[in-house]
């Protein structure tokens, strides 16, 4: 039972991550921004995140910084796209690759530091409940953000009329321009509210995963939360349901490692990168969902007329 | 409170066409300034042991040329995808598939000896990068699958496939130990062009005739022609009677086969062994080079040779400052955002604009005294 | 019911200008609009309707210019203020978004915070008391051309505007939805409400609009009271001089000429989730003829452009037919080759691409078809030829440019139509299939284009022409057939069609149609 247990939080340590960036990314690209730089704003949060909180001895301002870093990096993104009208595709990606070499130059200092943990929550006799108090009440505090989070987005997306002035912008720009939405300011709002989740998401791994700070640390983990947001074809829920699935598979493959199966180690390593191949393709096939939700303006440029 | 405003050229500016790569060095040297400023070294010294030091000597050239080498080959592959619109992120996992599937033959056959051997290498390695890359076209043209994720999670697989290789069954039996594969024999190795010189190989000299050649290519014929319209309005492709799904494969195998080369060049001649990392990132950098060059193939020798100078200063740096050599990732990161952003400058005029907030607010006033009316 | 001269002018003009770099748009414009009137805004395409509505509803921002809303200065710098003034927006290119409702549309350019679904309510209360019944839970994207300017009127009219503007309104109605539009507006003009109507249709202009404005290459060339002057007088006024009228000579003896594009059961599923499936069309375009197809936008027309000319495959090789041969499962490069030509709707992005020069988008349609001269051994392109061919339509069909060759979309509409259609002409297809000719096209280049049509059927070629404009189709078509949700009527002789006759069948109403009638009853 507490095998079980103990394997249920490692899955929802791992899920999220995952979770907390690809529902940034969702905003982002609901709002018919593609930012492809999801695994630098990671990777940003989670030297940022440590080096706070490693320099002030508290994983809290650690958190924060992580949450500041990977929205500040975001704005770089929005400035190229939104203001200079650049290729959303070649900004996301110079922004990973820039993301990657200035967190592992920020971070020289810090390989091989110790670092601390944001501590579990505990809340006496709730969280010594067998099985389930652990499980509610005795997880890290990104893991209840996380999920208040998700909550959080759907209703604004789908219940508020701000969300549906961010969804009408993803389904046409020109449109929205036409009716006199401000199109490049909530546009810059959801990016970096996509970068702020990013760094958070990156700020979890440094401060609660494994706490401490390891170069290309985030190992892929941001384009496998922006494969979550097509895998889910936009849709918060999904996104939940998906990050734990990859959680699961990640997960699965280090306690695998772990009991040595007798399979090649690295083979399992590459399984999270495969399923994700592999639930790309599942989801591509199914056309008509994939076309209902895509936002239709995704990833085109825009520049009003004035 | 300022704002940007673009306003659209009628024509593209052939000024800022030619001008915005060297505007964009030109920022990055002001912003790599301010950053060894920030690092405590004096950014004038800094810059002379990174950009001047490295290239001093002769052999130094030599090495740039071994740099320059992959990331130019794999750079005009991928310019051709990136005209077409058709985003290989991969390539860095392609350059490993190309650098496996050409050692195999020395590897699996160490006493194959002769003049044959490399030709089968470099053909094999191309073949090891196109059939790579043959993976995320396939599941693009048949499923839909986004190609730029496919391709990446590709890469990590390709690294790990090494690892397990090199670890694994091809690991040399008389290597202590060590995760690598045997030395490969002397006709399995890539000659350098001038010995007594330096350490250049021929992997510069495929790389700039595979520049020539896709330059010739996206100039002068017709499938040139057809890669430029699928990229720019994919509707006007079709009715061109281009078809995209050819176009997928075409630039997929056409780039991963360049980068299987550059691999397989790279082990055979600067490696000499299959080692668990083969790659300092070229495969991504490369992208920063098609990037620079503006997907230009004669521009792209260039970028080459300039990000191939990022990777020498990196390492001088830090030896003689002590500063990481990560700092070249740096380098080339914001060196690519400048080519981007004064890219715009070619289709659009920048205006800045202070913000009438105040005289807007001012003139709404007559709004709800109209509301009231009705 | 007529405007009230005397009153205080709802909206003055005066003197806006825009400028697109060495482009006026809008010359010192200067334009009032009584309260209670229905005011006409004339002109050709191209000649600064838009851009000036565009200003008075903030989208763009004047270079200089005053306007005066009730006698108050006002500057209107975005659609929200237009909105708050009580300026209201029917656009011709709708600012719909697809994936959402119609309520959930209309929401959105509302400012007040009330819930979606009270928003239906009013939504529903209104449109059928004007007449214009909406389904405010329907998704935008399923929804016809008819129904979604229905939501955009609606949508506007909830906003209690004093001043409504509409942007070519009816160039994407049948006649008789025209006519129910026309009602409401007379509606609109007796509760006192303003209207700018904006149009080239001069027949519709006489009958419902109290006074006229005349621009032309963006400047005011007149104020008139439209129901005093004739069709041609206007016309004179719009285009500056008299535009050539169309000759089409008789055709003799096309009943026994030999068909050269057949259509036989053509049949398409909806590749989209939004589009239309094409059922069971079938039609003869023979030596000498011009058909015509007429139909709202969306109907099905785009689906069969694509059918005929190769760009989507048919599975079954006998739906068409090119020249007595099967070519329903071959390309378009090899339709091309077997002699037809293909002009489709949109001119950018489609028929031309956009960022490359005239001669590039000469080869974009004839690199195989004319591959001895344009292209050379091993795939080389040939580029002087190339653009010595290109300066050839150039000057066939006056095209009109700033450069020598110059990038497609730095041409006009016109121009660039000219080209396209002239990069077909000059090959003298046997089959020609032309979506749109004259779209957005100004007076002078659309008789012209309509003149070589013609001209192409007469000279023994099969032309077929997709068009929404009915005054086109009646000028150059000898029989004209209706498309209607994926069906294609019969084709009427050109003696035996009527306006009334052929809007009746955009309709739908048709002995074949009458259960769709009754769907959308």
């Amino acid at each position: 039972m507490d095998i079980t247990v103990n394997i249920l939080l490692t899955i929802a340590t791992a899920a999220t991550p995952l979770l907390i960036a690809a529902i940034g990314e969702l905003v982002v690209e609901r709002s018919g921004v593609l930012n492809l730089g999801v695994e630098g704003m990671m990777i940003m949060g989670a030297v940022g995140g440590f080096g706070a909180g490693y320099l002030t001895g508290s994983p809290w301002i650690g958190l924060l910084a992580a949450i500041a870093m990977g929205a500040v990096f975001s704005l770089l993104f929005a400035v190229m796209t939104l203001s200079l009208a650049t290729n959303q595709v070649a900004t996301g990606l110079s922004l990973t690759l820039l993301g990657l070499g200035l967190s592992g130059m920020m971070g020289t200092s810090f390989v091989g530091q110790p670092g601390e943990r944001l501590p579990n929550l505990y809340i006496p006799v709730l969280t010594d409940i067998p099985v389930v108090g652990r499980l509610l009440f005795g997880q890290d505090p990104i893991f209840y953000i996380s999920i208040a989070l998700t909550a959080a987005v759907m209703w604004f997306l789908f219940k508020t009329r701000t969300g549906l002035t961010l969804r009408s912008i993803g389904d046409s720009h020109t449109s929205a321009h036409a009716l006199g939405i401000k199109v490049i300011r909530y546009r810059y709002l959801a990016v970096i509210f996509g970068g702020a989740c990013a760094g958070l998401a990156g700020g979890h791994l440094s401060l609660v995963y494994t706490p401490q700070w390891v170069e290309n640390m985030t190992a892929g983990r941001g384009w496998i939360a922006l494969a979550l947001v097509v895998f889910a074809s936009w849709r918060p829920w999904r996104v939940l349901a998906g990050a734990y699935i990859f959680g699961a598979v990640w997960i699965g493959q280090l306690h695998a490692q772990a009991f040595g199966i007798p399979v090649p180690s690295q083979l399992l390593s590459s399984l999270p990168y495969l399923a994700t191949v592999v639930v790309l393709v599942l989801i591509s096939r199914n056309k008509r969902l994939t076309m209902m939700n895509t936002p239709a303006s995704l990833g085109q440029p825009f520049v009003p007329d004035r | 409170m300022m704002r940007l405003e673009l306003v659209k050229r009628p024509q593209r500016s052939m000024l800022f066409s030619a001008l915005s790569p060297f505007i964009a060095f030109g920022l990055t040297m002001i912003a790599g300034a301010i950053l060894f400023a920030l690092l405590g070294v004096n950014p004038l010294n800094a810059f002379e042991i990174y950009f001047i030091e490295p290239i001093s000597q002769v052999w130094q050239l030599h090495e740039l040329a071994i740099k320059a080498a992959p990331l130019i080959l794999i750079a005009v592959g991928l310019s051709v995808c990136y005209k077409a619109n058709i985003w290989n992120i991969g390539a860095e996992g392609q350059f490993i598939l190309g650098g496996i599937f050409g050692s195999a033959i020395p590897v699996l056959f160490p006493g194959f000896e002769g003049p044959l051997v490399l030709p089968l290498m470099l053909l094999f390695g191309m073949v090891g990068g196109a059939a790579y890359a043959a993976i995320p076209a396939l599941l693009k043209t048949r499923f839909g699958t986004n190609e730029i994720l496919t391709s990446l999670m590709l890469v990590y697989v390709a690294q790990l496939f090494l690892d397990w290789l090199v670890r694994g069954p091809w690991r040399d039996p008389q290597g202590h130990g060590f995760p690598q594969t045997i030395q490969f024999n002397d006709s399995a190795v890539l000659p350098e062009l001038m010995p007594d010189a330096g350490r250049a190989n021929w992997g510069f000299v495929f790389a700039l005739v595979a520049a020539v050649l896709i330059w010739v290519l996206m100039s002068r014929l017709l499938k040139g022609f057809e890669v430029r319209v699928l990229g720019s309005s994919p509707r006007a492709g079709r009715f061109a009677g281009f078809g995209l799904n050819r176009m997928v494969f075409f630039a997929f195998l056409l780039s991963g086969a360049l980068a299987g080369l550059a691999g397989i060049s790279e082990v055979s001649g600067a490696i000499g062994q299959l080692q668990p990392v083969i790659s300092p990132g070229y495969g991504f950098t490369a992208i920063i080079v098609a990037f620079l060059g503006r997907l230009n193939p004669l521009g792209i020798v260039a970028a080459g040779l300039v990000l191939a100078l990022t990777y020498l200063g990196g390492e001088a740096v830090q030896s003689a400052l002590g500063i990481s050599d990560k700092v070249a990732r740096v380098f080339q990161g914001m060196l690519l955002f400048f080519v981007l952003g004064c890219d715009t400058l070619i289709h659009y005029r920048i205006r800045l604009v202070g913000m009438a907030l105040a005289k807007g607010a001012a003139k709404l006033d007559a709004a709800p005294k109209l509301k009231e009316a009705r | 019911m007529s405007a009230d001269h005397d009153g205080a002018n709802l909206l003055e003009v005066r003197g806006l200008t825009k400028i697109f770099g060495t482009l006026t748009a809008c010359d010192h414009i200067d334009l009032n609009i009584a309260k209670g009137e229905i005011h006409a805004l004339l002109g050709e395409n191209g000649a600064g309707k838009s851009t000036l509505v565009k200003m008075l509803f903030g989208s763009l921002e004047a270079n200089s210019g005053e306007i005066f809303w009730n006698g108050e200065a006002v500057r209107i710098t975005s659609p929200g203020m237009a909105k708050k003034l009580g300026i209201g927006m029917v656009f011709q290119h709708f600012s719909l978004f697809e994936a959402l409702t119609a309520a959930e549309n209309i929401a959105l350019s509302l400012d007040d915070g009330s819930p979606i679904s009270s928003i239906a309510a009013k939504a529903r209360a209104l449109s059928f008391s004007y007449g214009l019944p909406l389904d405010p839970d329907s998704l935008v994207g399923d929804l016809s051309v008819g129904e979604r300017q229905r939501i955009e009127i609606i949508r506007c009219l909830l906003q209690t505007p004093q001043l409504i503007i509409l942007d070519e309104p009816t160039s994407v109605l049948t006649p008789q939805e025209a006519d129910k539009l026309f009602e409401t507006l007379e509606r609109l003009r007796s509760e006192g409400k303003s209207i700018l109507y904006i149009s080239h249709r001069l027949e519709e202009v006489k009958r419902i609009c109290d006074r006229a404005t005349v621009l032309r290459h963006g400047k005011v060339v007149g104020h008139c009271n439209p129901r005093e002057e004739t069709a041609s007088s206007l016309a004179r006024m719009m285009v500056g001089n008299e535009v050539k009228a169309v000759v089409r000579a008789p055709a003799d003896g096309i009943e026994t000429a030999q068909p050269l594009l057949e259509i036989r059961a053509l049949s398409r599923k909806p590749a989209t989730p939004f589009s239309i499936p094409l059922k069971n069309i079938n039609l003869n375009v023979r030596a000498g003829e011009v058909i015509g197809i007429a139909g709202v936008a969306g109907n099905g027309q785009g689906e069969f452009f694509e059918s005929v000319s190769g760009e989507v495959l048919q599975q079954d090789a006998a739906s068409v037919r090119i020249r007595g041969k099967d070519a329903g499962a071959l390309s378009i490069t090899v339709r091309r080759l077997m002699g037809a030509a293909f002009v489709p709707e949109e001119r950018l992005g489609h028929g031309a691409a956009p960022r490359m020069k005239l001669s590039e988008n000469l080869l974009l349609s004839r690199h195989a078809t004319d591959g001895k001269v344009f292209v050379g051994t091993g795939g080389a392109v040939k580029s002087g030829a190339v653009y010595a061919a290109a300066q050839r339509i150039i000057v066939a069909m006056d095209v009109r440019k700033s450069a020598p060759d110059p990038e497609a979309a730095a041409l006009s509409g016109g121009n660039l139509q000219k080209f396209i259609v002239g990069r077909e002409l000059d090959r003298s297809p046997a089959v020609m299939v032309v979506n749109q000719p004259t779209w957005g096209v100004d007076a002078g280049a659309a008789a012209h284009i309509r003149q070589a049509l013609i001209e192409l059927a007469r000279s023994g070629s099969a032309v077929l022409v997709i068009s929404q404009d009915l005054d086109e189709l009646f000028e150059i078509s000898d029989a004209i057939a209706v498309m209607h949700n994926g069906e294609l009527s019969k084709p009427l002789p050109i003696a035996e069609a009527t306006f009334e006759k052929i809007g009746l069948l955009m309709g739908g109403a048709e002995p074949g149609h009458a259960e769709h009638t009754l769907e959308t009853a």
